[in-house]
């Protein structure tokens, strides 16, 4: 277990996390794949920290980004099923009108 | 022992990316669900790996948490049982595909190939007290921004989800003495 | 303390004992509120054991078996889990920093649990029964998360044992009240128990437990009374001082007072009608939480003082 190692799982997560979010149709699957790229940030960030400069303040940056994930999925819930009500439909590509 | 801290961190990265592949691989809307949570507990374990332990922990119980309901809306949303009938959701797969192996290469190039400096400081005897004293002490500032940005999240997130709040059904000063219309979206009144 | 690999079978033993006391212990409420002899009720559960034994398997068409067997197992192995930071006396399987983020954490774990068995069974019962855990959950997991707060804020530290040593001089029972009663009330809903029982309501042919037979029942069933001997382990260590206690020794004492507060629980349910979850919501919320936070004020501000 080194920081090449941990940086690589992470990258490893975070890119499994981007396929989802660019290829999926269904709102919540994009949203767990946006949940799996801050996955593997939180990983990484985890790395970076231990191996390089293990300040002891450097962990309120994980704090930050878990609740920056909560954050992610209140609101993606809260448009879903807003988006559900009014088109009662939950795919990405039926919620484009604001698309150039 | 570090042998063992190794294989325990190799298994943890395998389960924790193989389910996480798993997600956008299977079929039922439950088993994804709960296929990310796994991949979640993994990297927890790891953190614990790392010595977080109170952050450690912390993702686990959140991410467990968030599933179980994540969970709930899937099912909601989709209308049906997938399980049952398999078909594909996704758009633009192949691109999709290239992008994603494309960003694992880059990432993982510039992991490998940084000649990372070497460590500077040593972490705090007792860490999960020393994250305490950050939050209350140096970095307060931090916390004190996410919380008012955590409610107005809440407020906002109801706002958008809830169909009728309480001024459609108790009227503009909220005096009605009973509500007005349905309690509740698909009662029928 | 803490003990090697022998002690820690020692406590999923002890668990399991205190389990088939829990199970007795109802089993005699039951039968004497049927009128029958209270010895029949202390071995009811030991022949329904027997019996879901024997008995074969039921499956249904199209069953989610591998979530539904993960959350059967499941309840059973969060309950150890959660034995591990329990202290008895002045030993502790482990006696984590962070114990009382680990407890909760496992008890996060129960609402995965219940509503995979509800989910597994492919049955519409179970799966409101699943959905009904769920919403229940909500009400009580953060009153329960704030009444855990405070014994931590008074003992200023995360460690189970550093809580139990900070109630050398008074319980802190006797200056968290509504703390205590929040978190037994905790215990009683993440077992599905009683009062918050309605996830495997009878109005809904038992829910969670509808399709369970066999074995897969037995570990379910055992796994409720295990999570409620647990809760009340740790009820003992946060409020009740643990193993302090005049002239026997620290373990008798802890045991004692898990056997009482787990009395008290198993008893509740005789007691009270089973709660709706979507009417709990609301008090939940409302009345209870509040109520928890101004306990916690209160305890923040005699910390200080």
């Amino acid at each position: 277990m080194t920081l090449d190692t941990v940086l690589v799982v992470a990258a490893g997560l975070f890119s499994v996390g981007v396929y989802g979010a660019l290829s999926q149709q269904v709102v919540v699957m994009v949203m767990m794949g946006l949940e799996l790229m801050l996955n593997g940030v939180i990983l990484a960030a985890a790395g970076l920290w231990w191996f390089l400069a293990p300040a002891p303040d450097g962990q309120v940056l994980l704090l930050v980004v878990i609740a920056a994930m909560t954050v992610e999925m209140a609101m993606g819930f809260a448009v879903a099923t807003l988006l559900n009500r009014s088109r009662q439909s939950d795919m990405t590509d039926m919620a484009t009108d604001l698309s150039g | 022992m570090s042998v063992v801290l190794d294989g325990v961190f190799w298994l943890l990265a395998v389960v924790s990316v193989a389910s996480g592949i798993a997600v956008f691989r299977v079929d039922s809307m439950a088993r994804a669900t709960y296929a990310l949570a796994v991949s979640f507990v993994a990297v927890g374990a790891m953190l614990l790996l790392l010595n977080l332990e109170y952050i450690g922990v912390i993702t686990i119980l959140m991410m467990v948490m968030e599933m179980a309901i994540m969970g709930i809306f899937m099912i909601m949303f989709m209308g049906m049982n997938p399980a049952l009938m398999p078909m594909s959701m996704v758009h633009n797969k192949v691109g999709s595909l290239v992008l994603a192996v494309g960003v694992f290469v880059v990432l993982a190039g510039g992991a490998l190939l940084i000649d990372w400096p070497d460590r500077r400081g040593a972490p705090a005897g007792d860490l999960t007290r020393s994250l305490g004293e950050a939050i209350m002490g140096s970095k307060m500032l931090v916390m004190l921004t996410v919380s008012p940005l955590l409610f107005a999240t809440l407020v906002a997130a109801l706002v958008l989800a809830n169909p009728r709040g309480r001024y459609d059904r108790f009227g503009d000063d909220l005096r009605a003495g009973t509500p007005s219309g349905p309690a509740r979206e698909g009662d029928d009144s | 303390m803490q003990v090697g690999p022998l002690g820690a079978l020692t406590a999923a033993v002890l668990l399991g004992v205190v389990a088939v006391l829990a199970a007795a212990f109802d089993g005699t409420l039951g039968a004497r509120l049927q009128g029958r002899r209270a010895f029949s009720g202390v071995t009811a559960p030991l022949w329904e054991a027997a019996r879901l034994l024997r008995q074969r398997r039921r499956t249904i068409v199209a069953a989610d078996s591998l979530l539904w067997r993960i959350g059967v197992v499941g309840l059973l192995v969060v309950a150890l889990l959660k034995v591990v930071v329990v202290p008895l006396g002045w030993w502790t399987v482990a006696d984590l920093s962070i114990g009382m983020v680990w407890f909760n954490a496992m008890d996060v774990m129960v609402w995965a649990l219940v509503w995979l068995i509800g989910w597994g069974a492919n049955s519409a019962h179970a799966l409101i029964g699943g959905y009904r855990f769920l919403g229940q959950a909500l009400s009580y997991e953060l009153p329960l998360m704030f009444a855990l707060t405070g014994p931590a804020i008074a003992a200023g530290s995360l460690r189970v044992g550093d809580v139990v040593a900070a109630q050398q001089d008074l319980w802190f029972v006797v200056w968290m009240p509504v703390a205590f009663l929040v978190f037994c009330a905790g215990v009683v809903a993440f077992s599905v128990w009683g009062p918050f029982g309605a996830a495997a309501g009878e109005d809904i042919a038992g829910g969670v437990l509808a399709e369970l037979s066999g074995v897969d029942r037995l570990l379910v069933l055992a796994g409720r009374y295990a999570l409620l001997s647990a809760g009340a382990g740790f009820v003992v260590a946060l409020f009740l001082g643990g193993g302090s206690g005049p002239l026997a020794p620290a373990w008798v004492w802890t045991l004692v007072k898990t056997l009482a507060v787990l009395a008290a629980l198993i008893g509740v349910r005789r007691l009270l009608p089973v709660v709706r979850p979507d009417r709990l919501a609301e008090v939940a919320w409302i009345v209870v939480l509040p109520a928890v936070l101004l306990q916690l004020l209160l305890v923040g501000v005699m910390v200080v003082l």
